[in-house]
Parts: C-alpha cells; sequence; structure tokens
C-alpha cells in the first residue's frame, strides 16, 4: 500500500510542476497577479507530494520491504540501519528521487522566503524551476520508477555493493545533489532575467547566495567523495581525474567562476551577460555530470547499473534544458544593458582573469572527458589518462593562484597593480620562507613540488595580508584593529577563509603527490618495517565478525623510537550476501600526516601476509582545507541573507574598508 | 578607457587564454592518449613494444597467482580466443575476481607479458566495459543480450 502511496504522490507532483511551469509565465506574461501567485502553492504542494514518495520508499528499505524490486535489487534485511536509509539514495531510481526533492525543496524556498523578489520575476523563476521539475519527474516516472513490485517476493534481497556502504560515501551524494539542483536555481534566475530583459545587481543579489550554497554543498560532496577515495580504494589516492570525477568537478569550476562574475555585476553592474551564460554553463555541466553518470557511456570505475533509454532521456533534458536557454540568450542577451566601464588593471580585471581561467580549466577538463567519446565515434578505443589533467591544469591553475592574491587589493575601476604588489610583501617574504623550508625537509624531492608548496603559501598569506590590509593590523592600536575586523561585513570575512582555504588544500595535494612513501611486502606476524621516520611492527591477523560480514583484521604498532605512536587495525572483509571482498585501510593521522596501512592477500603458505604500507604528508589538509572553503562559503551566506532582506540600491559604498557600526 | 578598447583587451586576454589552452591540450593529448586492445589484436600484433596502452577481457579461470617476489600477482586475460599473461604489483580493486571483466593500463615487455601499472573493475558486477564487450563480440564469444552495452 505504502509504496503505491509513494508512487502516485509521484504522480502528482509531476501534475503539480507542469501547473508550476506554465500558468505563472502565462500570468507573468499578461500582467495577471492570481496567474503568478499560483506558482508559490503549487512549488510548495510540489515538494510535499515529493517528500511523500521519498518518505514512502524511506520506509520501503528500513523495514526491508522485498516486495518492491528497488528494495530487493540494493537492501538487505542484515545490513545495519545507517546503510539501509543510505541504500536509498545508493542506487539509481532512489538517487533520482532525491534529486527531485531537493529540487522541489529549492523551489519551495524561494516561494516562502523570496517575498521581496518582484512578482514576475519570481514567477518566472519558479516556472523555469516547474519546467526542469516536470522534466525529471517525467524521467523518474517512465523509466526508473522505484515503486515498482516484483512478484512473488524473494525471501532477502541482494544487498546494497559493500564499498557503498561507508559512512563517507552514505553522505557524499546527498551533498553533491544539493550542489547540482542547487545550481538549478542560478540557472531559473538567468533564464527569467532573460525573460524579463533586465539583469542588475539587485538580479545578482538574489542569484548570489543560491549560488555560493550550491558551491559550498558542492565542495562538501566532492571533499567526501575524495576522502572515501583516500581510505577505501586501499593505496591512498584522492582524486583519479574518472569521468565521474570530472563531472562533478565542472560544475565547481564553472560555479566557481559565477560566484566571482555575479560579484562583479552586483558591485559594478558590469558582465551582465557573460554571467547569465555562466550561469546556464554551469547548470548544464551539472546536467551532463548527471548524463555522464547515468548512461554508462564512459568507462569509469564509478556507474550506475546502466540502462540506454535512461541514457537518451537525460541526454533529451540535457539538449532542451540548454538548447533552450542558449538560444534564448542568443535572442535576448544584446538587450541586456552594458553596465560600468573599468580598466584591465582593476578589481573586475582580476575577476575577469579569474573567469577566463576558470573556465578554461572547465573547458580542458570537459575535451579530456568527452574525447572517448568523439574518438569512439570515430571508430578508434582510446582513454584519456590523468597525466593528461595533471600536464593541463596545473598551468592554468599557477596563474589563478597567483591572482587570487593579488585581485582583493586592487580597487575597483582602475587598480594599482605595483601598490597592491607592494603591500603583499610581507606574503612574498612569508612565501620564499615556506618554500626554503620545504626545501630545507624535503631536499630530494621534485623541483615542481616547492613551486606548488609555493603557490599554497602565496594562496594563503595573501589571504591573511588582504584581511589585515582591511583591518589596518599593526598600522593601528589592537583594538581599533578589532573593532575593524567586527565591523567588516561577512562577505569580507568569508572572502579570506575560502582563499585561505583553497592555500590549505593546495597544500595538500602538493605534499602527498611529491613526498609520499611506500613499502609494499610480505610480513610474517612480529615483523618490523621501517617507514619515513617511523618502524611499523606487524602482530599478527585475527579473524573477527561485522553485522553483515566477517573480517580479518591486522595489528600494527607504530612506533617512533622508543615511543608507540599508534595501534592500527586494517582489515578485509568479506560480505556473503554480495559474494564481495574490501579492503579497510586503517589511517593514524597527526596534523601534518597520515601512516596509511592496508592488509592485502594472505596468508601464504609460508605463513606472510602482503602488507601496504604509506605515510602521506601533510594529506589531512585536503580535506581540511575543503572544509575551510566551504565554512568560508556558509560565512558569506550569513551576510547574503541580510542583505537579501534590504530593498533594492540601499547598499553601502563598494569600499567596504570603512568601519561599520556593529548589526 | 573606452568601452570599444576594454573590449579589444578582453578579446585578446580571451584568444590569448583559448590559444595557451589548446596548445597544452593537443600537447598532453599527443602523449597521453591510450588507446585499447584486445588479446586477440594483441596475438596479431598490432601493438608496438612499450608503447602504452589499456588491455582489457575477462580474468581467465584459475589463472591468478602470486609471484615468486610475493607482492605482486599474475593472471591471464582472455578474449575467450586468445590469451595474454598479465603482472601486476599494485593493489587489485576488490570487484576483482575470475571469470569477470578486467581492463587493465600498462604495455608489453619483450617476452609478451603485459606489465600492468592499473588495473580497474567495476564498482557494479554486473556491468561489462562497453569495449570490453565489443572486443569479445569482435572475437566472436559474446554471449550476453544484444541490448548489453
Amino acid at each position: 500500500m505504502i509504496p503505491e502511496i509513494g508512487h502516485f504522490a509521484l504522480i502528482l507532483a509531476l501534475l503539480l510542476a507542469a501547473v508550476q511551469a506554465t500558468v505563472p509565465l502565462a500570468g507573468a506574461r499578461r500582467g495577471d497577479a492570481a496567474w503568478m501567485a499560483l506558482a508559490g502553492p503549487a512549488a510548495v504542494g510540489q515538494v510535499m507530494a515529493i517528500a511523500i514518495a521519498f518518505a514512502a520508499l524511506m520506509q520501503a528499505y528500513v523495514v526491508s520491504d522485498f516486495t518492491v524490486l528497488n528494495v530487493v535489487q540494493n537492501s538487505h534485511s542484515a545490513k545495519p540501519m545507517l546503510y539501509k536509509i543510505s541504500g536509498v539514495w545508493g542506487n539509481h531510481e532512489g538517487s533520482m528521487v532525491l534529486w527531485v526533492l531537493i529540487l522541489a525543496l529549492f523551489g519551495a524556498m524561494v516561494a516562502l522566503f523570496g517575498r521581496n523578489l518582484p512578482p514576475s520575476l519570481k514567477a518566472r523563476v519558479l516556472a523555469v524551476q516547474g519546467m526542469i521539475g516536470v522534466g525529471f519527474l517525467g524521467f523518474i516516472l517512465a523509466t526508473s520508477n522505484p515503486f515498482l513490485r516484483v512478484d512473488p517476493p524473494p525471501l532477502d534481497g541482494n544487498d546494497l555493493n559493500p564499498l557503498l556502504q561507508d559512512p563517507g560515501l552514505a553522505f557524499h551524494p546527498p551533498f553533491l545533489y544539493l550542489g547540482y539542483v542547487g545550481f538549478s536555481m542560478a540557472f531559473s534566475f538567468a533564464v527569467a532575467a532573460l525573460i524579463e530583459g533586465r539583469v542588475d545587481a539587485a538580479w545578482a543579489r538574489w542569484v548570489r547566495p543560491w549560488t555560493l550554497a550550491a558551491w559550498c554543498a558542492l565542495t562538501v560532496g566532492i571533499g567526501l567523495g575524495s576522502w572515501w577515495a583516500y581510505y577505501e580504494l586501499g593505496w591512498g589516492g584522492w582524486w583519479f581525474w574518472d569521468p565521474v570525477e570530472n563531472a562533478s568537478f565542472m560544475p565547481w569550476l564553472a560555479g566557481t567562476a559565477l560566484l566571482h562574475s555575479a560579484l562583479v555585476v552586483e558591485k559594478r553592474d558590469a558582465l551582465k551577460s557573460w554571467t547569465v551564460l555562466l550561469a546556464i554553463v554551469t547548470f548544464g555541466l551539472s546536467l551532463l555530470g548527471t548524463f555522464l553518470v547515468r548512461s554508462g557511456i564512459l568507462v569509469s570505475v564509478h556507474a550506475f547499473a546502466v540502462d540506454s533509454a535512461r541514457g537518451v532521456f537525460v541526454l533529451a533534458l540535457l539538449v532542451a534544458a540548454i538548447g533552450g536557454a542558449l538560444i534564448l540568450f542568443a535572442v535576448r542577451a544584446p538587450r541586456l544593458q552594458p553596465g560600468g566601464l573599468f580598466a584591465p588593471i582593476s578589481r573586475e580585471g582580476a575577476l575577469v582573469l579569474n573567469n577566463l581561467l576558470l573556465v578554461t580549466a572547465t573547458a580542458t577538463v570537459l575535451i579530456g572527458t568527452l574525447f572517448p567519446l568523439f574518438a569512439q565515434a570515430l571508430g578508434y578505443r582510446v582513454s584519456v589518462g590523468a597525466p593528461f589533467f595533471n600536464i593541463v591544469f596545473v598551468p592554468l591553475a599557477v596563474p589563478l593562484v597567483a591572482t587570487m592574491a593579488i585581485g582583493p587589493l586592487l580597487a575597483w575601476k582602475r587598480g594599482d597593480l605595483a601598490g597592491a604588489l607592494g603591500r603583499l610583501k610581507a606574503a612574498m617574504a612569508l612565501t620564499v620562507i615556506v618554500a626554503l623550508a620545504a626545501l630545507y625537509w624535503h631536499s630530494g624531492g621534485p623541483v615542481l613540488a616547492l613551486l606548488g608548496i609555493a603557490m599554497a603559501a602565496w594562496a594563503f598569506f595573501g589571504a591573511l595580508v588582504e584581511f589585515a590590509e582591511r583591518i589596518r593590523l599593526f598600522r593601528i592600536p589592537p583594538g581599533d584593529s578589532w573593532r575593524r575586523a567586527r565591523g567588516l561585513p561577512r562577505s569580507a570575512w568569508g572572502q579570506t577563509v575560502a582563499h585561505a582555504g583553497l592555500g590549505i588544500a593546495i597544500a595538500g595535494m602538493v605534499g602527498t603527490s611529491a613526498w609520499r612513501s611506500e613499502v609494499i611486502d610480505t610480513l610474517r606476524p612480529g615483523d618490523t618495517v621501517p617507514l619515513a621516520g617511523y618502524e611499523v611492527v606487524f602482530e599478527g591477523v585475527e579473524p573477527v565478525a561485522g553485522p553483515n560480514y566477517t573480517a580479518d583484521r591486522g595489528r600494527f604498532t607504530v612506533r617512533r623510537g622508543d615511543r608507540v605512536v599508534a595501534t592500527l587495525f586494517p582489515e578485509k572483509r568479506f560480505y556473503p550476501v554480495a559474494q564481495m571482498g574490501t579492503t579497510e585501510a586503517a589511517i593514524h593521522t597527526t596534523l601534518a600526516s597520515d601512516v596509511y596501512v592496508a592488509l592485502g592477500n594472505g596468508p601464504a603458505a609460508d605463513g606472510t601476509w602482503t602488507v601496504r604500507l604509506y605515510h602521506h604528508p601533510l594529506v589531512p589538509w585536503i580535506w581540511f582545507g575543503a572544509i575551510v572553503m566551504a565554512v568560508g562559503g556558509l560565512v558569506s551566506l550569513s551576510d547574503r541573507r541580510l542583505r537579501v532582506g534590504a530593498p533594492k540600491r540601499a547598499r553601502r559604498p563598494a569600499a567596504a574598508a570603512e568601519p561599520q557600526p556593529a548589526e | 578607457m573606452t568601452r570599444k578598447r576594454r573590449r579589444l583587451y578582453v578579446l585578446v586576454l580571451c584568444l590569448t587564454g583559448l590559444g595557451t589552452a589548446t596548445a597544452l591540450v593537443l600537447i598532453a593529448l599527443e602523449d597521453n592518449l591510450q588507446h585499447f586492445y584486445s588479446p586477440s589484436q594483441i596475438q596479431a600484433h598490432e601493438v608496438a613494444p612499450l608503447q602504452r596502452f589499456r588491455l582489457g577481457g575477462l580474468v581467465a579461470e584459475d589463472s591468478v597467482a602470486p609471484l615468486s617476489d610475493g607482492v605482486g600477482v599474475t593472471f591471464v586475460v582472455t578474449d575467450l580466443a586468445h590469451e595474454v599473461s598479465v603482472v601486476y604489483s599494485g593493489v587489485l580493486p576488490d570487484l576483482f575476481r575470475e571469470g569477470q571483466s578486467v581492463v587493465a593500463h600498462g604495455s608489453l615487455r619483450a617476452d609478451g607479458v603485459f606489465e600492468a601499472s592499473d588495473v580497474l573493475a567495476k564498482h557494479d558486477e554486473n556491468y561489462m566495459p562497453a569495449e570490453v564487450v565489443e572486443a569479445l563480440k569482435e572475437a566472436g564469444q559474446w554471449r550476453g543480450p544484444e541490448a548489453g552495452q
């Protein structure tokens, strides 16, 4: 009964979305307030209907209702409750329901909290959001219904893939979808503005919080995914340039560009059509990511079960949404009023450079990801490996990071490059010191690593110096500096934190790529192996039983001199239901590095086990940096929330260095 | 600074960026494209020694064995018409098993053994890489449904 309610709720949601997509749009055209106002109740009704469907599916998983095909294929009665729940979105059908739930949730939030939006813009935004909803709800109902029944029901289910039974991966998809779907808001605002024919600072102020929220969620989602790969795949790789990873990385790059260009629209009323185009492209890349993942068209280590009908449907959605939006853009963009002028050396100029580099980087990742597809069409079977992306991406990242510290110190309209560099002297000095320190500690390492560490230090200290400049640290009494810091808008705090976070993450990426040490050996219980200044003692292996698996658990003692640093318990698990094993690495983390131990095959005839030991310098910083970046975004968001409520044009002067009264 | 001048600057910047990116992409693609070959194609001497490529097929039954150094592993990849021996000293993916499809990156040694630097198996065990499906079809050994790609 309950699955049928869920199914009906989905159908109801589709109908409500269809109403939301059409009536308010016609209303906005005719100037009919009642028709426009229908968008709100339709959006709220849609989210309620989808929430009912999602709850129904969740219920089927929680009670292990094996009359539902989806539950049979992806769950098992012996699975821990956390993974029964995360199993709801660990498969294609359920994840699509989560997708539309988040989509409808964003729409309902605009309906409920967008009171100060002009009624016609609000109606059009919700209508576009409704169209996306129609597309994806139709997709679910036509090709991926999660509520299909099986008769007769089997006694038990097939279990969720054991690799996915992991806390990191349980929460990875919801964050990714929050990011992907959040960019749909920027898309809807862009298309609505094109229909409306007007883009101004107020528009940018409405778009930015949604983009910022989506960006934060995507940052966390990508971070979680890479963290999972790091500890679950058994050797400590954290990024593979795999098509599915690229699918989430491209919207992140484009979304980062969008965040920065929306800033120019907001403060200076320039770059308007570019920002609208970026909003369309960013969501287009999110849809492309969905297509690549769902269609299985590219060879990837991650993939959902594949069905070509689904791929065709998502491709049609992609073409309709992006093609339609781009045609609208081509027709309407020339009508947008061009905004303020600026010199090449200015804050705007730096942000344009940032956008160019980010978009170029996005394009190169796109080429690398799609190239095998085109080659296949021409009859070649090729793939593009990680070296391609490293060669292309790094030269683009270097100027990007270099600009990142300088840009915020330039004035709007016309900046003073020499002055900005002069104020960055402290950052330069610190960067050189860090690079020399890295050279001292790792004189044997690759030269490029020094450059990488210097970039990281430059980004980090550049952000701090910029903040210190704003509060005139050390030039006026500390009390006055503190008062200035308190008076700075939250967006300034957010910018500093996010930029510093990127510096931290870069340091982590460089550290582990350049200075990793590894030992792969066959060990007998009692053997000792030296590893990057530590000694690792293999104590032995014992069998253990988990809730739905059995495992061999190794015991390793990590020592430094006479001191025991840590005891580690890596496991090799076997899940009898799925007939599959997983490797659970054990990691001892200090702030500066990880000791990573993975148990391999064994015991061999002579009683030895294959053991893999790694020392990953700085690697925790990657995820710490990602969290800091997301926190920076959230801090900035808390500022926007206040401003979104403010009426148009009632703005502070752009030069925010003036002290503000505490709010 | 007139509007026209600004446009010009932006345009020049864009073109520089685009040019650099194109150059980078072309250089990188030239060296880092990896072609895919099946065991039958290797048998037919279509692959030069030391050329890096991707090998795909099924892991032959009862072929997985540890190497004498205890760390590495050897197995046989087959398209059910021909076979190639593979040696690998990294971490085998958890989904790797005999009779399942696999894709390995690496190159042929002079003795005809494939030395793999990476081995991929899918998270989803019902899935067979499209490349492997085609290799099996070409070898005339495809048993799955026609729509299985």
